[in-house]
């Protein structure tokens, strides 16, 4: 946490020059907000993450948040999806539909979009190791409906930085992995304009363990990243930038976290106009997602979450979010049900039409305090971003070790304030209940792998096996050469050829990556 | 010195999420036990190895990903084939309650859920690897 004092007065921002260092609303270096007219203009995207279990029960599940005033789609997939393994491979037993749903060819992703107009929804998908495959599929989807690429909008993470540093479900080695995502860039720069490649995410970061300015200062390195990588792959700044999104994580310290928000675009926006010498003022306006803090919620006396996520999310409003997902009640012990992931999207219109904050744009804006807090923040987080240079940049530091250890270390003094009541956790270390309180969750059995497999059997019994077999034997030539693998893998998926065939094509050329294990 | 609790941390299956497992090694080892920490993804097979190898009194499971009903029971049967059920089996993470009946049968009956104190962690595996660490180390 960044230190407080008591009181902040004019003195506090002293230095803070008006035009250099906040700008209004939709201009530069837009510390206050991209949009001139803030919420008025638009409301935030109100994007529930969602997934579990087979593609129709998880089809079910959006159809019914699309009809309770939800305005985007967000695809939750399980772990063999996300580490790109088929159902019927050793690793995946026990696992598939567990924590999301389970897309493993062609066939899932149809079932999955099933009755929802892809040209009228903007489709979020988190995936990383394998997401120019998943991204390959929905593509696919929306030829064989006739909608076209042009009119597709949405997000694929595509961050696989963050999943090195924190989430873990990394694949390849860095440096093939970071060829994955800048062909992603490419295809879609001159396919498909409208959809955002990559979600560079603090989110996984922070709930790892990150303090805030941890969780700013690794996801804009890893977004400078990106964007070397790119230009070093012959993209043009102008061209690709403009399409890269952020997603952070929105967590209990209220204040801290307004002013990360406005941190992050205020330091975004020099690095890509003088950084990167991008002309073009899309390359410099940050958009991003927010969710809020998983990690903050507690099993015990769950309905404290409710008011834990409400507070989070205004924090993400406050801070002028793009979108936002808002966690359930529940999430603490399982995947949300029917009820509490609708309470949760409540949560959201209650802020945004009962409570006036969407009125004004960056109400808090000139708070000694919150200026001060996200000059503080702002600081810390540029000079880990200059440590991070010093090693050569983020995939150096990450072979290191450095994000990791340093997240670890803050895990663990977070946990130790904890035991100590330093950190109260109301219901948890202090106003303990003596009785277990019972809320009903989401069981999630074994018949959605039953289901998954026999599926997988199908497919395989329908398909043209030899047309399966030429496609990955060019996408493997590809992987060795320096074509696009996008229009490859595109081929591969209309062969019927599964996620994990997909990416074992690309395990034998470029080999998996083992993480040396450090605590 | 030599009678330090022997504890090997692993994270089976395919989930990441490994902030629980590397704050609980943390602990134990600040509390004086000698961890082995295996990291991720880690099959059945390979921990019992480790744990053999190692010669750990205990194995610690980190599971959140809804797996442990397929992991947990699988442990326990490679344990008694190496004649190894001496070797105290704990598992922490997102365990549905209706889960735990179950687990005790197996054997398993050091189970933490969400948000338990790393201390009562350090407590129950010291209380029940007393009389094993003591009788090996001492014989």
């Amino acid at each position: 946490m960044v230190p407080r004092d008591v009181l902040y007065t004019p003195q506090s921002i002293e230095a803070l020059d008006y035009a250099r260092d906040l700008g209004n609303p939709g201009d530069f270096p837009y510390t206050r907000g991209i949009h001139a007219s803030g919420y008025r203009g638009k409301l935030w995207t109100m994007r529930q993450f969602a997934g579990f279990g087979t593609p129709e029960e998880t089809n079910e599940r959006y159809r019914r948040l699309l009809a309770a005033g939800g305005t985007g789609l967000s695809v939750a997939f399980d772990l063999p999806t996300l580490m790109g393994r088929d159902p019927d491979h050793e690793l995946s037993r026990g696992e598939v539909g567990k924590c999301g749903v389970n897309v493993t060819s062609l066939a899932d992703m149809e079932a999955l979009f099933a009755g929802i107009d892809l040209g009228a929804v903007t489709t979020s998908m988190t995936i990383n190791g394998p997401a120019p495959m998943l991204l390959a599929m929905y593509l696919v989807v929306a030829e064989e409906r006739g909608t076209d690429w042009a009119t597709l909008s949405g997000t694929i993470q595509n961050d696989i930085l963050k999943e090195f540093i924190a989430q873990k479900e990394f694949i390849y080695p860095p440096r093939p992995s970071m060829r994955l995502v800048t062909d992603v860039f490419a295809f879609c720069a001159s396919h498909v304009p409208r959809w955002n490649t990559i979600s560079v995410s603090g989110y996984h970061i922070r709930e790892a363990g990150a303090t805030a300015a941890q969780e700013l200062a690794f996801t804009l390195r890893n977004g400078i990243e990106y964007v070397d990588y790119a230009i070093e792959a012959g993209l043009d700044v102008d061209v690709f930038a403009p399409r890269i999104s952020f997603f952070f994580n929105s967590h209990s310290d209220f204040f801290e976290e307004i002013a990360k928000f406005r941190a992050a675009r205020r330091i975004w926006a020099r690095v890509m106009r003088d950084r990167f010498k991008a002309v073009n003022p899309r390359s410099w306006q940050m958009r991003f997602h927010a969710q809020t803090a998983g990690v903050s919620l507690t099993a015990q006396q769950p309905y404290n979450n409710v008011v834990r996520t409400a507070l989070q999310a205004l924090a993400a409003t406050l801070g002028g979010t793009q979108s936002l997902h808002t966690n359930a009640l529940d999430e603490a012990l399982a995947l949300p049900t029917e009820a509490a992931a609708t309470l949760a999207l409540r949560t959201q219109q209650i802020i945004a039409h009962e409570t006036g904050i969407v009125d004004v744009v960056d109400p808090l804006g000139g708070s000694y305090f919150l200026e001060k807090l996200t000059c503080e923040i702002e600081g810390e987080a540029m000079a880990y971003i200059d440590k991070i240079d010093r090693m050569g940049g983020m995939v150096p530091a990450i072979e290191r070790g450095f994000p990791q250890k340093e997240i670890a270390e803050s895990a663990y003094q977070f946990q130790r304030a904890v035991e100590s009541k330093e950190q109260v956790i109301v219901g948890v270390n202090e106003f303990v209940s003596p009785e277990h309180e019972e809320i009903g969750t989401l069981y999630i059995d074994e018949s959605a792998g039953e289901r998954q497999l026999a599926r997988l059997d199908e497919t395989r019994r329908r398909r043209d096996r030899s047309r399966v077999d030429a496609a990955i034997d060019r996408l493997q030539a590809g992987a060795k050469g320096e074509s696009n693998l996008m229009p490859l893998l595109i081929d591969a998926v209309k062969a019927h050829a599964t996620v994990g065939e997909m990416c074992d094509g690309l395990r034998e050329v470029w080999g998996e990556y083992v993480e040396d294990p450090i605590i | 010195m030599s009678q330090k609790i022997r504890v090997v941390i692993a994270k089976p299956g395919l989930d990441g999420h490994d902030r629980g497992a590397k704050v609980i090694a943390r602990a134990l080892r600040d509390a004086g036990m000698e961890v082995i920490y295996m990291g991720l993804r880690q099959t059945p097979e390979q921990i019992v190895s480790a744990a053999l190898q190692e010669d750990a009194d205990v194995i610690g499971l980190s599971i959140l990903s809804g797996a442990h009903m397929h992991i947990c029971p699988r442990i326990v049967e490679l344990l008694r084939e190496k004649q190894m059920s001496d070797v105290l089996v704990v598992v922490g993470g997102i365990i549905p309650d209706a889960d735990v009946p179950r687990l005790n049968e197996i054997g398993i009956r050091g189970i933490f859920q969400p948000g338990t104190p790393m201390q009562e962690i350090v407590d129950f595996i010291t209380k029940n690897t007393r009389t094993r660490v003591a009788f090996e180390r001492l014989s």
